[in-house]
């Protein structure tokens, strides 16, 4: 047994941190966010080369083949730099074609994806909170698509988009793609400009079909989940740390204010909370990989759990820095409003916690 | 990472139950005394009995106990394996077999005389404490002394060959029990707080030494005053250097830690509220329904889950010859304050109920759960109050300027 990264992992997560701490800083991020899609594809690039797009597409179709617990090391690292664009939803995309399996989209759609040349999204959600294949109302008839999506990660950049939709025989997942008849997209504004999403309408879209029954889709959004766990562990720790070392060098009374029991206690208790809960999103990506009859609840509990310290360790931050964490300027608001985004998409913490309790049988 | 059993454990596991399965009967089991939880935390609740030394013997021998000390010693002297030594406490735990003793013998002192302690200490005293032969408290704490430890005031002087001691020491787990104390006393009152320390081994037995019980809140009482009143402690009886005895003990504080911080009591909790929960019915229906309850179960468990994946992590670090020092230095702070919250819960699924002291045959599962919830403060203060387990992982974890005045 061994509860610990390789040293491929390692290396890994050390050269995306490298990366991104040399291109991505946040001026990038601020521009890249009051950009009109949000998007940008120089970073995509730069992304595509270190293999994060195909990192989880098999190597015949010109991936890598890795994991969903590699994936979610580079979400981890994404996530320490606050990046912004489509990662969440072409992760979310590229999860959907492989779970479904579909041999004709896999060859057309997985090699663009790890060459970096196409983005795939996923769209599920419909009516406010539910993330169920149990709760659509998107009609799917002879291969054509009615209905309406909300909360669609970067629609309006995707060439694909796999929808969540149900015809007679109950749910499945189908393809539409950029521009197809019928396809309307409606951005929205969002607390987080780093990640966007979409409204979209489809009027009688053509659409292709590549899965059957809901657990294409279930394992999609367990995907997800971890993904969002793994981003918000590290944007956590970004504001932990961000506030530590500002707590080394502020001055107050005649000293620096990280001498206070009043700010240590705070931290204390915050990375006393933070730190053991990366084993959490750890072990529900090699159970996702390695155990997936039994990865629904472990995904279910750190997606809740991280996203609940995310949200705790951005208020702290911003409290313990004073007025400036209040700022547009500081650099702390961008990850508060990605532990917003983290904690609201795909389903707030109290559903996801009820689910974990029916899933155990309670 | 890879959390499957590779063949060869497989084979090591079917080895451990084959032995335990001739070793330890129901017979024995039917032996076993009944063990109070807070007994149980601070592991002073297991069998010390003759029968129970006689297979600890046998399955050190086999190398299944103290894997981590030395032959000539009395352990196992085996290579670190994280996941045989999960395989043993699930084996060992499954057939109820006597294990690890865990008190503050083994847990603390132990590693200490490995570290600091003179041959001579190490011969005579570390088989006996693995084996309960020689039990033992901690004397630390004083009235006057709590968090703010080096400014103890139990003072040593030299008269020929031996110490006389005199002073108080308070908080003592167990004293009223054990053959010997390991304690901080003063025998160099000219120098600073920290350097005028020595860490001294006193005989429980010698004359001048009065245990006085201290009730809890609970009502039980595990810990004790204990008075020195020229009490004559042989001149070798020191570990490490006159003076430095601060600095040999921090080695033991950081074991305490360790021990107060495992997973395992926050576990049994969690596996007790879930069964109160399941079994107590409230306003016509069970507890479980309740979604609020539900909810709670769920948010409680992914801590658990964080505390016992972080165990895991922590294993194979150092199983790699790495210290994670933050991932060890919070686990005290986050499982005692996992404890507190379940046991909370605990009332609350009592409902009113929750008003009954632990035994009385009304209460949901007779109060025991609910228990918890006061005994808490026996894993959150034991081993330092939380604010100072606050003041450890802000200065030593994340290197923040430490308090101008508490120097």
């Amino acid at each position: 047994m061994d509860f610990g990264l390789s040293e491929e992992q390692v290396l890994l997560k050390d050269t995306i941190r490298r990366y991104l701490d040399a291109e991505c800083p946040t001026t990038r991020v601020r521009k890249v966010m009051e950009s009109a899609d949000g998007h940008d594809p120089e970073l995509w690039r730069g992304l595509t080369s270190l293999g994060v797009t195909g990192m989880i597409v098999p190597a015949k179709h010109g991936g890598t083949g890795l994991e969903l617990l590699d994936l979610a090391l580079a979400a981890e690292e994404l996530g320490w730099a606050a990046a912004p664009g489509p990662f969440l939803a072409n992760a979310l995309g590229t999860v959907a074609l492989l779970a479904a399996g579909d041999q004709e989209a896999s060859e057309r759609w997985l090699p663009a994806v790890a060459a970096g040349t196409s983005i795939v999204s996923f769209a599920l959600a419909e009516a406010i909170g539910e993330w169920d294949a149990a709760h659509l109302e998107t009609r799917a008839e002879s291969n054509r698509l009615t209905g309406e999506k909300s909360l669609v990660p970067f629609a309006s950049i995707a060439d694909a988009i796999a929808v969540a939709a149900v015809d007679a025989t109950g749910p499945g997942l189908w393809i539409v793609e950029r521009g197809a008849p019928g396809l309307e997209i409606t951005a929205l504004s969002g607390n987080d400009m780093t990640r966007r999403v979409d409204r979209i309408r489809l009027t009688a879209t053509p659409a292709t079909r590549i899965a059957s029954g809901r657990a294409a889709i279930d394992r999609t959004r367990d995907a997800g989940l971890i993904l969002l766990a793994a981003d918000a562990w590290a944007g956590a720790r970004r504001c932990h740390h961000m506030t530590t070392e500002y707590a080394k060098t502020r001055v107050q009374f005649g000293q620096p204010i990280g001498s206070f029991q009043g700010i240590k206690h705070q931290l204390a208790d915050l990375i006393a909370d933070l730190e053991p809960a990366l084993s959490l999103w750890w072990y529900a990506a090699h159970a996702f990989d390695r155990m997936p009859e039994a990865s629904a609840r472990p995904a279910a509990l750190a997606k809740a759990h991280l996203g609940d310290l995310f949200d705790r360790a951005a208020r702290t931050s911003i409290e313990l820095h004073g007025g400036i964490g209040y700022t547009w300027e500081y650099d702390l608001q961008l990850w508060f409003r990605r532990a917003m985004f983290d904690r609201a998409f795909l389903g707030e913490a109290s559903y996801h916690r009820r689910r974990a309790a029916d899933l155990a049988g309670w | 990472m890879n959390l499957s059993y590779s063949e060869e454990y497989e084979r090591f596991r079917a080895d451990v139950r084959a032995f335990l399965r001739e070793s330890w009967t129901d017979q024995d089991r039917a032996g076993d005394p009944s063990a109070d939880e807070v007994a149980a935390s601070l592991g002073s609740a297991v069998r010390t009995d003759g029968r129970a030394t006689e297979f600890r013997k046998k399955a050190i021998a086999r190398g299944y106990l103290y894997r981590h000390i030395p032959r000539r010693y009395g352990g196992s002297e085996q290579p670190s394996d994280p996941l045989k030594a999960t395989i043993l406490v699930e084996e060992f735990k499954r057939a109820a077999a006597p294990f690890e003793i865990m008190g503050q013998g083994p847990s603390m002192l132990v590693p200490t005389l490995l570290e600091k302690g003179s041959e001579e200490q190490r011969v005579r005293f570390v088989e006996k404490t693995l084996l309960g032969e020689i039990r033992w408290c901690q004397g630390y704490s004083e009235p006057g002394a709590g968090s703010d430890l080096a400014s103890l005031r139990t003072s040593a002087v030299l008269d020929g060959d031996h110490w006389v001691v005199n002073g108080q020491k308070i908080w003592t787990s167990n004293a009223h029990q054990a053959d010997w104390m390991f304690a901080l006393i003063r025998t160099e009152p000219e120098a600073p707080k920290r350097d005028g320390i020595t860490y001294m081994l006193i005989d429980m037995r010698t004359p001048g030494i009065t245990v006085r019980p201290l009730r809890e809140m609970t009502g039980a009482a595990h810990f004790n005053e204990v008075f020195f009143e020229d009490v004559r402690v042989p001149r070798d009886s020191i570990v490490g250097e006159r003076g430095r005895g601060w600095y040999v003990s921090k080695a033991t504080l950081k074991h305490e830690r360790a021990l107060i911080g495992n997973a395992g009591i926050a576990r049994r909790s969690f596996d007790g509220v879930l069964l109160l929960a399941q079994a107590t019915q409230v306003r016509g229906r069970p507890a479980i329904q309740d979604p609020v309850i539900r909810e709670r179960l769920a948010e409680l468990e992914s801590r658990l889950l964080a505390a016992e994946y972080n165990g895991y992590r922590l294993l194979t670090a150092s199983a790699h010859g790495n210290e994670p020092a933050l991932a060890g230095m919070i686990t005290k702070l986050h499982t005692s304050t996992l404890a507190y919250d379940i046991a909370r819960l605990a009332m609350d699924i009592s409902s009113d109920h929750a008003l009954l002291a632990p035994g009385e045959r009304h209460a949901p599962f007779a109060g025991m759960m609910v228990q918890a919830y006061t005994m808490y403060y026996a894993l959150a203060l034991g081993g330092g109050a939380p604010n100072i387990q606050r003041n450890i992982i802000a200065e030593r974890g994340l290197d923040l300027p430490r308090d101008t005045r508490a120097s």
